[in-house]
């Protein structure tokens, strides 16, 4: 070996340490987000919890000009609107998914209401708003009407049905993959002995299928909890607590996205902060919930 | 027999399958709707003028968008300018280091960062980016942005590396090429179109979302092409106009929306076709 191979080996070690230094530096990167996302929503809304402590989550006063906040109505916003979304959303999410999944698992139709559900699932919030905005509220206007509400049209409703189109795709697509999966032996031994198809799917595919179809559902849940911009636009923007599905209100995300720009004071911001970091583990558990439920299936 | 007689179980079994046919096509009225909606409002909105000049003052009719149309390709480049290194360096980290510590911790990241709505990386882009210097700026919009890019980028790298036959890696090595060569010279290239599939991905991801943008990016009347000042961009853009009460503001909003779900579309349908090709090869 002469002198130049031994520069050159060198070299090469040299290189290879700086190759994975950076991969590792990327890894860290990625871990350090995480790691100052949840601490700098910690600190900056550390005024807001030593000044409101656990009252924050169940008093419904929002008073920027006496600094008083409590974020209950949005907390209840979020929740009606949501789980109202999920009662909307799970029959058309399970007949979707027995559709692509044991009716037609091939074929035009299945195909084409595939890319559908995609393209659903691609188009942005704040058209989904925007349309919710100028069809749908007007639509739910005339029903208030009808029945004799306050006719604003906006509100926990409108909000609702838009929540629901937009989490259809999430749901099914879990669900659909959940159904597909279901063993061929069962259900054929299920037709030897004479059941119907709507039996095999009562007495086998659901009883099966069941926990994955939750998960889907739960997964869907955690996109509604933080979805902004559609129900900021339809939900009619009103910080009191909604006292049915015809009034308007305001969700965690909603209040956020409208008053973040104007708080002044730092109790205000630090107050919104905190409904930001409430918002963050609220999803951050129900995912975690729904991942395990999927991975427990796929074992 | 009554309830069970082969009739009316026949029967049910019909109805059930008509209901699951009927709930599923009603699924795509909505898409079918909206998309209707907004050709119909939005072709007539867009012409040559509308694209390149700026929105006019409130009330006054015409004007277009381009201060929009800019801001947006501004704020989506420096985004991916900051997520893609970190994204694919971290995707490679993943497949080669499987069972490391760093590995563990980083996948449970990543499930964390992605299932985190936008409005809350939005406050952390706040609270970390403009804050600090007390002004708004396009700069902070990205880096929003990133953070959702990001998962997506990772996940798309990884999967497509563990893909990757192990013969490949060890024919290379067997030839005495360097480890980090192997990765660089073999796996990212024989992996490349999987790669930008997840870059396509994620750009479609982050093109029309508005919330992390609020109060970051914030918007601008004006045009900009500085990264450290407030900018517009479409989804912004469509989101003030749409809750003004003018009907030339709503225009202007509706023809934003056609050409936002359009560059939509297009990046979700070339990033199938370039995952059609990609399992044909493998």
């Amino acid at each position: 070996m002469n002198h130049s191979d031994i520069k050159n080996i060198h070299l090469l070690s040299l290189k290879e340490r700086i190759f994975k230094g950076l991969l590792v530096f990327a890894i860290l990167t990625v871990i350090l987000i995480v790691v100052a996302l949840f601490l700098t929503l910690l600190i900056n809304s550390w005024p807001s919890i030593k000044e409101f402590g656990i009252k924050f989550i169940y008093t419904s006063t929002w008073n920027p000009v006496k600094d008083q906040f409590g974020a209950l109505p949005f907390i209840v916003g979020t929740l009606l609107t949501s789980f109202l979304a999920l009662i909307i959303c799970a029959p058309f999410s399970v007949a979707l998914s027995l559709y692509l999944g044991e009716y037609f698992k091939s074929g035009l139709t299945s195909t084409v209401l595939q890319n559908a559900i995609e393209l659903l699932a691609g188009i942005p919030s704040v058209i989904y708003g925007f349309w919710g905005l100028f069809v749908l509220v007007p639509i739910i206007r005339s029903l208030e009407m009808e029945i004799g509400v306050p006719p604003y049209g906006l509100g926990i409703l409108s909000s609702s049905i838009i929540l629901a189109v937009m989490i259809i795709p999430y749901s099914a697509s879990v669900s659909r993959e959940v159904i597909s999966l279901v063993p061929g032996t069962l259900k054929e031994a299920a037709y030897s002995l004479g059941a119907t198809r709507f039996e095999v799917i009562k007495k086998i595919i659901l009883p099966y299928t069941w926990s994955g179809i939750l998960a889907g559902i739960i997964l869907a849940l955690g996109r509604a909890l933080g979805e902004t911009m559609a129900v900021t636009m339809v939900i009619g923007n009103t910080n009191n607590l909604p006292t049915s599905i015809f009034s308007t209100g305001n969700t965690m995300a909603s209040v956020i996205a409208n008053e973040f720009t104007e708080a002044q004071g730092n109790i205000y911001l630090s107050s919104l902060i905190e409904i930001g970091l409430i918002l963050f583990f609220i999803t951050m558990i129900i995912n975690f919930i729904g991942k395990r439920i999927t991975k427990r299936f796929t074992l | 027999m009554g309830n069970n007689s082969l009739g009316f179980r026949k029967f049910k079994d019909s109805l059930f399958k008509a209901l699951v046919v009927i709930f599923a096509l009603v699924t795509t009225l909505p898409l079918i709707f909206i998309l209707f909606y907004i050709l119909k409002q939005g072709f007539s909105a867009i012409n040559w003028h509308f694209l390149v000049s700026l929105p006019k003052p409130v009330g006054e009719s015409g004007g277009g968008i381009a201060n929009a149309l800019v801001g947006t390709f501004l704020i989506v480049i420096v985004a991916s300018i900051l997520a893609i290194p970190v994204g694919i360096g971290a995707g490679i980290y993943l497949s080669e280091y499987k069972d490391s510590r760093l590995a563990d911790w980083a996948r449970s990241g990543l499930e964390v960062l992605n299932g985190t709505p936008s409005i809350v990386l939005g406050i952390m882009a706040y609270l970390l980016v403009v804050a600090p210097v007390k002004h708004f700026s396009a700069f902070s919009g990205s880096v929003a942005l990133a953070f959702m890019m990001l998962p997506v980028i990772i996940r798309t790298t990884e999967e497509t590396l563990k893909l990757m036959p192990e013969t490949l890696k060890e024919a290379a090595l067997a030839l005495g090429t360097p480890y980090y060569r192997v990765i660089l010279k073999v796996i990212l290239p024989s992996g490349a179109s999987g790669i930008i599939t997840g870059i396509m991905l994620s750009v479609a991801r982050i093109a029309g979302e508005t919330a992390p943008l609020l109060f970051t990016a914030f918007g601008n009347q004006f045009m900009n092409y500085n990264i450290f000042k407030p900018t517009d961009s479409l989804p912004l853009l469509i989101f003030n106009y749409a809750t003004s009460p003018y009907d030339n503001s709503h225009q202007l909003a509706w023809g934003a929306s056609l050409i936002l779900v359009f560059v939509i579309l297009i990046l979700n349908i070339f990033s199938k076709l370039a995952v059609k090709k990609w399992k044909v090869q493998f």
